[in-house]
């Protein structure tokens, strides 16, 4: 089962979620493959043993001066202009080029092979007893899907992945919630909240992938999330309060659940529950 | 020689555009003639990349110096491989910016002087902005730490 954990708004605490409900139901077989690979945070609190590293590779044109007559066509289908052909030289700009292959694949001239250009790394290892998987985007690239898709290559389907997704809703969010049983859409009581839950909402049903709401520092008297949820059938999984106990916890850089084990049992609910709905879905 | 020039207009009564790679025409001007040929510019409301099209474009249009308001980047970096002068902070009337650049009034840039996507509507650089201020934002894709330590985010790609 491919549980992912998303938000719309960032910051509303997915990483806090992801983790806890990880360390929670350890015993029953865990992945957790962190895809906020721009600014990737699981590791920081389950400190894993990196066990391995592999490139990410984009396919990036390499041109062969002797056979390009500069035409021009490779500019011309390239809809990212990542290929320029000016005064009888063509010029590359290999960090917007998207690896489509349409300049090798219409070059006439045959003169453009594809090869790899490093965007990040993937790295796995283990952490109590949960399979660890995170990606890296190096500095200053834009390609995030590519870095995704590598991580979720590591998915394993005998055991429960827990995907902690980039916040938003644009392409990076799309690209790791892709293929999921179900979406735990972390938010907070705060117009903000409300406004992107609604935002990420409308992506899952696009994407027909069955969700819930985890209300983060919940207890103010903004009910605003809780009234979009009912009005929509969302089902609210679980509240956390606002607590800063919690907050000093998670600075520290310990798991919650460790910290306060008694959230073991909630989320083991959490992921009893969630299980129960993917069923449903299943049946139907 | 042809000089390219950002313009707001097809005739070289038109001011000169502050943007390079959004430019609504660009103007190739005979300096020996001052005959104008405009082109209008395709890339003006494409996604990304556009600073490098327009560069393209003028290069291969034949003009050995272009004269704009902003240039970002990578367009500053195609035209400046190909060895296009590129001449920056110009701006009003076009016919007079060429003129004052026959008289050597100007200096080639050494380097571009926006950020990317400056001149893109996400960008948040208007054009009054980009004329007033020398330019504009850069496309916002930063996180940063937000009320409650939320994470704010731009537009993705």
């Amino acid at each position: 089962m491919i549980i992912s954990v998303a938000s719309g708004k960032g910051g509303t605490g997915k990483t806090l979620v992801a983790t806890s409900l990880a360390l929670s139901i350890a015993d029953e077989g865990v992945q957790i493959l962190d895809c906020d690979v721009e600014e990737p945070n699981a590791h920081l609190l389950l400190n894993p043993n990196f066990e391995s590293s592999e490139p990410v590779e984009v396919l990036v044109p390499q041109v062969d001066d002797d056979k390009c007559n500069y035409c021009g066509k490779c500019s011309e289908v390239c809809v990212y202009h990542s290929i320029a052909v000016m005064k009888e030289r063509v010029l590359l700009f290999p960090e917007l080029c998207h690896g489509c292959g349409a300049c090798s694949y219409l070059c006439p001239e045959k003169a453009i092979t594809e090869v790899g250009r490093q965007i990040g790394v993937v790295e796995s290892g283990h952490a109590n007893g949960i399979d660890f998987v995170h990606g890296k985007i190096n500095v200053g690239e834009a390609m995030v899907p590519p870095v995704i898709r590598k991580v979720k290559d590591k998915i394993n389907s005998k055991s429960i992945a827990i995907i902690d997704v980039p916040p938003g809703t644009s392409c990076p969010v799309v690209e790791a919630v892709r293929g999921s049983d179900y979406c735990i859409l972390v938010t907070e009581p705060t117009p903000f909240g409300k406004n992107d839950l609604e935002l990420a909402v409308q992506v899952m049903k696009q994407m027909n992938i069955p969700c819930g709401v985890i209300i983060n520092r919940a207890g103010s008297n903004d009910k605003s999330v809780e009234g979009y949820c009912a009005r929509e059938n969302i089902p609210v999984l679980m509240k956390i309060l606002l607590s800063t106990d919690i907050a000093k916890l998670y600075s520290k850089g310990i798991p919650l659940v460790d910290g306060m084990p008694e959230y073991r049992q909630v989320f083991r609910h959490l992921y009893d529950d969630i299980k129960k709905a993917v069923a449903v879905e299943k049946s139907r | 020689m042809k000089i390219a020039v950002s313009a707001t207009g097809q005739d070289i009564e038109a001011n000169v555009d502050p943007r390079f790679g959004r430019a609504q025409y660009f103007l190739i001007v005979d300096t020996e003639t001052m005959q104008a040929e405009a082109v209008s510019n395709d890339n003006a409301m494409g996604g990304g990349g556009v600073g490098i099209a327009s560069a393209q474009l003028v290069a291969n249009k034949g003009a050995e110096v272009v004269l704009t308001g902003n240039c970002g980047p990578n367009a500053f970096s195609a035209l400046a491989q190909v060895g296009v002068q590129v001449i920056i902070g110009v701006s009003g009337k076009i016919k007079d910016a060429v003129e004052a650049y026959k008289a050597g009034k100007y200096q080639a840039a050494p380097q571009a002087n926006v950020a990317e996507h400056s001149g893109s509507p996400q960008g948040g650089g208007t054009q009054a902005m980009n004329q007033q201020m020398g330019g504009g934002m850069g496309r916002g894709g930063g996180r940063g730490m937000g009320g409650g330590g939320g994470r704010g985010r731009g537009m993705g790609r």
